[in-house]
């Protein structure tokens, strides 16, 4: 049996660790304990919280406003109109306004916190391989100091779909992927960035991000109607006037509910009509399957029929995360390094003094 | 099993890198996670065309068997939005429970079939699951072998009883 060789093997590893434009710190020595999670050194523009197990895009001011929003509002009906309904009609409303309530921020913070769908960066070996793809398929690349946008088609279901090359992370981008500019990610069957809840919306969340939509929906109208419920209860009691004195907190309810319900009864209902027809924000906006490119232009994602694409949409199976943010680099892994100056690093065994 | 797992680790010691060769995706059917079946020229010489078409084709068919959208895949689904997906933190999805398998598979059969052959599988979870990437190795002390720049020679000795390559 061949001895172990760890630390002459280790100075090998080491010694390429170093080279290149990879951010993460390379282990010299088996006793240095400063091992780092893959989410320290990840290249997208996000923010890592929980050592890791918290993902969200970089603005965040405006998912603070919606949940500041949803806790008073709520709090408000809990603390003020709670009280006297559940006496004067039945303690059944503040059980199911407990329920809502908790049902929206459940999926609020999953779609805010969780990965939507991120596609890692191609390795440099990756990144190497498709771009001598992409020369030989090109002739030697054109004169021009940027050679022409990198395109595939494939034929998905009878439709030509065209995969476009994404420069940022030098992969070619599965079909409905986008890459998003503000969290500078590829992201898997792309929706749209949401600033509300701090994330992008992607394949790993969007049903997350509906049921948010369609239960803060049902929150917010069963808020309204029973704060409205409460003030004319009352004023049958003490008059208008004093109904809204004895009750104030109801008069700010009321006005927040009142002009977030259109937006958000209206959202859903896009979104139903988008689950229903399997499209993406990104593809309804765009006009990718409309009829008005062409008489032959279909949506070939599409199940057929609205049941099934809404029961994949939202039963469907999840796929885990592909980033793996909380691993811990491992010292001969590659790391995908963002600008691949043409040098290739073929893995853990070439030597840095061949550069 | 022990020995076979230590050949595995002597092999990314002891053979230089060669090259790598990457299995794309196929596409045609969709967004479903399939790669392509077609032989890649740089394994001509490696392993047989019939044990590299059906390694490919059971990977396509256990992540078919992932994605599948069947009764049982739907009632997760409900299970999980009645208890607000609270039930995720503590149960494990169908989906994970496959790439663990499908991971159990790719060791197999670098053991048993590629690892011999000079070959090694890298599992499509590692790579973003875009490619299966197949690293190609240079025995260190094969005459005329193309690696592309062994390190001086690593302390380690191989299995092949090879000693330091020398470049």
């Amino acid at each position: 049996m061949p001895p172990g060789g760890g630390p002459m093997t280790d100075c090998e590893y080491s010694q390429i660790s170093t080279h290149g434009s990879s951010p993460m710190e390379s282990p010299h020595s088996k006793k240095r304990i400063a091992a780092r999670r893959k989410w320290e050194v990840f290249p997208g523009r996000n923010k890592f919280f929980c050592n890791g197990r918290i993902m969200m895009a970089r603005q965040t001011g405006v998912f603070y406003l919606t949940l500041v929003l949803i806790l008073v509002t709520s709090g408000l009906f809990f603390a003020f109109d709670c009280p006297y309904l559940a006496v004067k009609i039945t303690p059944a409303i503040p059980v199911v306004g407990g329920i809502l309530f908790f049902f929206v921020m459940g999926t609020l913070l999953r779609t805010s916190f969780s990965d939507p769908g991120v596609l890692p960066r191609a390795t440099p070996d990756e990144a190497a391989d498709l771009e001598r793809q992409i020369d030989i398929a090109n002739g030697t690349s054109s004169g021009g100091y940027r050679p022409p946008p990198r395109t595939k088609e494939v034929i998905i279901n009878g439709q030509t779909v065209k995969l476009k090359y994404c420069f940022t992370c030098k992969i070619f981008r599965p079909p409905r992927a986008s890459h998003c500019s503000l969290c500078d990610n590829c992201v898997e069957r792309f929706d749209h960035h949401c600033p509300w809840v701090g994330n992008c919306v992607g394949k790993r969340n969007y049903r997350f991000f509906y049921m948010f939509i369609l239960s803060l929906s049902f929150l917010t109208v069963f808020i309204f109607a029973f704060v409205i419920t409460h003030v004319i209860l009352r004023s049958q009691q003490t008059g208008f006037l004093n109904a809204l004195k004895d009750s104030p907190a109801s008069v700010l309810e009321a006005v927040v509910c009142f002009f977030s319900v259109w937006s958000i009864i209206g959202l859903s209902g896009f979104h139903t009509y988008l689950i229903s027809s399997n499209q993406t924000t990104n593809e309804d906006i765009k006009g990718s399957w409309s009829n008005k490119r062409g008489k032959e232009n279909y949506n070939p994602y599409s199940y057929g029929n609205i049941f099934t694409n809404c029961c994949v949409a939202l039963c469907g199976p999840i796929s885990p995360s592909l980033i793996d943010r909380r691993g811990y680099i491992q010292p001969d892994t590659p790391q995908p390094a963002a600008p691949s100056n043409g040098i290739t690093m073929y893995g853990a065994t070439q030597s840095q003094s061949d550069m | 099993m022990a020995t076979e797992v230590h050949n595995l680790q002597e092999l990314r010691r002891s053979a230089s890198l060669a090259t790598k060769v990457f299995i794309q995706r196929d596409y045609s059917d969709g967004t479903i996670c399939q790669f392509q079946t077609k032989f890649p020229p740089e394994l001509d010489s490696r392993i047989e065309r019939q044990l590299f078409e059906e390694t490919v084709k059971t990977l396509n068919g256990f992540y078919a068997e992932a994605e599948k959208i069947g009764g049982s895949s739907y009632l997760e689904g409900c299970l999980a939005c009645a208890t607000a997906y609270f039930i995720f933190l503590c149960m494990e999805t169908h989906y994970e429970k496959v790439l663990k398998k499908i991971s159990r598979y790719i060791q197999e059969q670098n053991e048993k079939i590629f690892a011999p052959r000079g070959l090694l599988l890298t599992d499509p979870v590692e790579r973003g699951m875009r490619v299966i990437e197949i690293s190609i190795y240079e025995d260190r002390c094969s005459s005329g072998s193309s690696s592309s720049g062994s390190s001086s020679g690593s302390g380690s000795s191989s299995a092949g009883g090879g000693g330091a390559g020398t470049r």
